[in-house]
């Protein structure tokens, strides 16, 4: 079953990709249904599949390569699933926002497919190698997107994330190698190396492992120091590929600290946490710091994402901080770390599409050409003023939710994390000032004659407008789902 | 003496002779009859070394020639790497003035490159050397053009200098050990003067990276798959490289501890991986940055070659990367075959409209020889890191990882053009400029799959083995 979810996708991509016949519009029309069917199937996937011997659900394994310790391994639990749900859905956003799409939308519609069987299959993979090669894969999807639809300087902007995420994916592949030479017997098994004891190699070997493992994920991610790449990368990709690396590639590093650092080499995590917290605090002031600045909207909303991403950072680093009782505060840090990967995947996912309109409509990400433009296009505003206010945190929308229990874990467990909450402060301030200086006020500039959103994109909007609302309202099934992962990997970090 | 099994190099050597003799008779609207022959001996030659996989080790005519699993690997993989390039060649070579020739120098190079992979003597060794290099000098010579005698020359003066080299390094490591044969070798040589044992280590180790392809022989790699006919220079980019390797694991592993070979082995494998690196980031046209690019490959797989004494695997991942890499490569050159005018990378644009398939190819291959997962070298890729790092030389591994960021620069480079539209100075799209016969191009896209499906398939297999 989760095979079928995980490759139907690119089924569909290669059969789009080869079908030269096909008129542009059905193309559109039939990535948008393998994007609905797939979602679907993973619905019910969610609700009906058991949970097995390892505490993994719908796990599939088939011996691959047994001699080198790897195998075709998959299965979801409460980390893996919140981020396939999500994948499915903003894909089917991506699909409706792309449907009058002129530029070349057969291939389009096929990269995207592709992308889509490469985010799944790193979210369900319980192997290293698999994890790997989908990791890798990614990088290479999102690379034709930028290079072949995106706009100003892409190519440039494309080789330079390539290159980076490489080196990142490079950075990792040597921390698996390490990994699977410190198991004992080798193995590339992402379940066996999580269980207790099974790294066997000295604390040395161990702490370079790590480093290796965190600096290929805090590429991804992106983290401060290593967020070069993410703003000119997110400025010249086209609108949907800009949602795809913001809302699901950006996760693909937060994912691999909880799924792979901290379960897998839980002493040197704990010994480095401070490490990563500091890492944390630094990113989502930074990120805050630098968004303030940009008058470039695209710019504003890739450097929010650092912002909210060094968020999951803080709490998963803050996570690792064991004393006396702090199991339950724990807990809450690494579930408002998922939960907070859920809804920034929502939210800013939103935030992209908004920026895209800008562009589509007159070719220019420029705040300050604009002014007034809840005038002509108030649609447009009130989707821009909902989704800004979910991103800087307001209690009703799903940012909150996660916010709120990243910052209550970490301080019970690190109490200067406090340091980081004047992010939020600066994130309202730019977000406020962007919406008063682009929609209040007098018509002018670029906003004369704006055109409103049109169906297709207020449909997408919607979906993902939806969502955020209604985890920020009823947070229970989601935070149901990632409790039990939460609480095995904090049991797993105890000494 | 056991002639029986030596029957796939009998069965070179003859189709050699034959293709050469039959030639000379043959009529020049017959000469296709020699293409066809050589192609079935090189079938024949491989299947017959395909037999001999499974065997156990043993060695023949008083311990001079393995038969052992590396031989086995080379013994199928240059006779079907060679069969490609007459596949490849099809344009370039039937109807040519010297057709019968060519195919005669090809199986006698390909023959020479077995040899050196199965010797485990230093005189056998020797003779491979000069079998496998004298056919080459003529090979590239071929196509006659000023830049190809030039090629033609540089191969020739760096071919007999590292070979005298090597005959150097054979005397001095012959007169040590009292013995040429590898058996004993080890033993023999431990108790003798280390710097005469160094310097004969070095020497031959040096002597043969001609064949490699490794620095410091490299210099006549660029030139010559610049200058020489398509097909050869995928022929010479891909075949010596297969023997030469073995070779040097062979060699390697009967040096005496009191030698740190590994060391230097890994110096190499370095010092190759970035100047082949640094050299290919500045090309601009494709078959001298596909040269450079193989110089920068046989860094990685000079990886497993330093550890093939401390890590059990090593052998194995390098015979994986060898067959590996041998198909993407392949791939590559097949899909610059099928343009011969496009001979500069601005030569290119337009080629992904017009041609989806083999710009498909194009791209797995390239990410393939990056190390992008799930193609070909990303399987041998793992297996040389894994190896190297637990040989216990992870200083290694990272800056063979840390050199296969800069590959991606050049490889990309080779990609994008195929995107762009045509402008009005480039070349036109229509019939007006030649293109590769359809064969061509139907063995592009074929190898271009094998380089996808390699990953799950090969590794499969290998692992098979390995168990």
């Amino acid at each position: 079953m989760l095979s079928i979810i995980l490759f139907f996708p690119v089924i569909v991509g290669v059969a789009l990709a080869v079908w030269r016949g096909l008129p542009a519009r059905a193309g559109g029309l039939v990535w948008l249904a393998a994007t609905i069917i797939d979602l679907a199937l993973l619905m019910v996937l969610t609700a009906t599949a058991g949970t097995g011997v390892n505490g993994l659900k719908a796990e599939e394994r088939v011996n691959w390569m047994p001699q080198l310790g790897s195998s075709y391994h998959l299965g979801v639990d409460g980390f893996s699933l919140p981020l396939l749900l999500l994948t499915g859905v903003i894909f089917v956003a991506c699909a409706i926002w792309s449907l009058r799409e002129n530029d070349r939308p057969r291939p389009q519609a096929a990269l995207f497919l592709f992308l889509q069987t490469t985010c799944l299959g790193l979210f369900a993979a319980q192997d290293l190698i698999l994890f790997f090669v989908f990791f890798d894969l990614s990088i290479v999807g999102m690379y034709f997107v930028i290079a072949g639809w995106g706009h100003g300087n892409n190519r440039r902007s494309a080789l330079l994330f390539f290159l980076y995420t490489f080196l990142g994916s490079l950075a990792l592949l040597l921390g698996f190698i390490g990994l699977y030479l410190g198991a004992d017997p080798h193995t590339f098994d992402m379940v066996e190396l999580s269980q207790r004891g099974a790294f066997t190699g000295t604390p040395v070997a161990a702490g370079f492992v790590l480093a290796a493992i965190v600096l290929g994920l805090a590429v991804k991610t992106p983290t401060f120091p290593f967020h070069s790449w993410l703003a000119p990368a997110h400025t010249d990709a086209p609108t949907i590929g800009s949602v795809v690396l913001a809302s699901l590639m950006l996760k693909m590093g937060t994912y691999g600290f909880v799924r792979i650092a901290m379960p897998m080499l839980p002493d040197t995590w704990r010994s480095w946490a401070w490490v990563i917290v500091i890492v944390g605090i630094v990113s989502v002031i930074f990120g805050a710091l630098v968004a303030l600045v940009q008058t470039n909207i695209k710019r504003m909303i890739a450097f929010t994402s650092i912002n909210h991403m060094g968020y999951v950072i803080l709490a998963v680093g803050a996570a690792g901080v064991v004393g006396r009782n702090t199991a339950e505060a724990q807990q809450l840090a690494i579930a408002g770390a998922v939960t907070q990967m859920v809804s920034h995947g929502l939210i800013t996912g939103a935030l992209f599409l908004l920026a895209g309109v800008f562009y589509d409509r007159t070719g220019s990400y420029d705040l300050g050409k604009y002014g007034g433009l809840a005038g002509p296009a108030p649609r447009f505003a009130g989707f821009f003023a909902v989704a800004a206010f979910a991103s800087l945190g307001l209690p009703g929308f799903s940012g909150f939710i996660a916010e709120f229990q990243v910052f209550t874990g970490s301080i019970g467990t690190v109490p200067w994390a406090l340091l980081a909450l004047p992010g939020i402060l600066i994130t309202a301030v730019l977000f406020l000032r962007a919406f008063q200086r682009v929609f209040t006020g007098e018509t002018k500039g670029l906003s004369v004659g704006f055109p409103d959103l049109h169906r297709r994109e207020t449909m997408a909007l919607t979906v993902l407008m939806v969502l955020v609302v209604l985890i920020g309202i009823v947070p229970g099934p989601l935070l149901g789902m990632i409790a039990p992962a939460a609480e095995l990997l904090v049991g797993n970090l105890q000494p | 003496m056991d002639y029986a099994a030596l029957a796939p190099e009998i069965v070179l050597l003859a189709a050699a002779v034959l293709v050469l003799l039959g030639g000379s008779f043959l009529p020049r609207n017959r000469q296709i009859i020699t293409r066809w022959f050589s192609l079935g001996a090189l079938g024949v030659s491989a299947a017959a070394g395909l037999a001999g996989l499974a065997g156990m080790p043993e060695f023949i005519f008083s311990g001079s020639y393995a038969l052992d699993t590396s031989t086995a690997v080379v013994r199928v993989l240059a006779p079907l790497a060679t069969l490609v390039v007459i596949l490849l060649g099809r344009h370039e070579f039937i109807g040519s003035v010297r057709e019968s020739e060519t195919y005669a120098l090809l199986l006698l190079a390909t023959l020479g490159t077995v040899v050196i992979g199965g010797a485990t003597d230093l005189l056998v060794l020797v003779a491979g050397y000069l079998l496998a290099s004298i056919p080459l000098y003529a090979l590239i010579g071929l196509s006659r053009s000023g830049a190809a005698a030039e090629a033609t020359l540089k191969t020739y003066l760096i071919g007999a200098l590292f070979g005298v080299l090597l005959m150097a390094g054979v005397t001095l490591l012959t007169g040590l050990a009292a013995t040429s044969s590898y058996q004993g070798m080890a033993e023999a040589l431990s108790t003798a003067p280390v710097v005469a044992v160094a310097g004969g280590a070095v020497a031959v180790l040096i002597g043969l990276t001609f064949k490699a392809g490794a620095v410091p022989g490299h210099f006549w790699i660029p030139d010559a798959s610049e200058a020489a006919g398509i097909a050869i220079a995928a022929f010479l980019t891909t075949v010596p490289k297969i023997g030469a390797l073995v070779a040097l694991g062979r060699l390697i592993e009967v040096m005496p501890g009191t030698v740190d070979v590994p060391l230097l082995v890994a110096i190499l494998a370095v010092a190759s991986m970035t100047v082949g690196n640094l050299a290919a980031l500045a090309q601009n046209n494709v078959r001298r940055l596909l040269g450079w690019s193989t110089v920068s490959q046989v860094g990685y797989l000079l990886m497993p070659l330093a550890v093939i004494t401390t890590s059990d695997g090593a052998a194995l991942a390098l015979l994986a990367y060898i067959g590996l890499y041998a198909l993407t490569n392949l791939a590559l050159f097949a899909v610059v075959a099928c343009f011969p005018k496009r001979a500069e990378l601005d030569d290119w644009p337009g080629v992904a409209r017009a041609h989806p398939w083999l710009t498909g190819t194009l791209i797995v291959s390239a990410l393939s020889l990056v190390g992008t997962p799930p193609t070909a070298v990303f399987i041998g890729k793992v297996a040389v890191f894994t190896v190297a790092w637990d040989g216990g030389m992870p200083w290694l591994v990272v800056v063979a990882a840390a050199n296969s960021v800069l590959s991606l620069v050049y490889y990309l480079r080779l990609i994008r053009p195929a995107f762009r539209t045509p402008g009005p100075g480039s070349a036109p799209m229509d019939g007006s400029v030649p293109e590769a016969p359809r064969t061509v191009k139907a063995t592009a896209a074929i190898l271009g799959a094998a380089v996808l499906a390699a990953g799950v398939a090969v590794t499969g297999m290998w692992m098979a083995t390995h168990a």
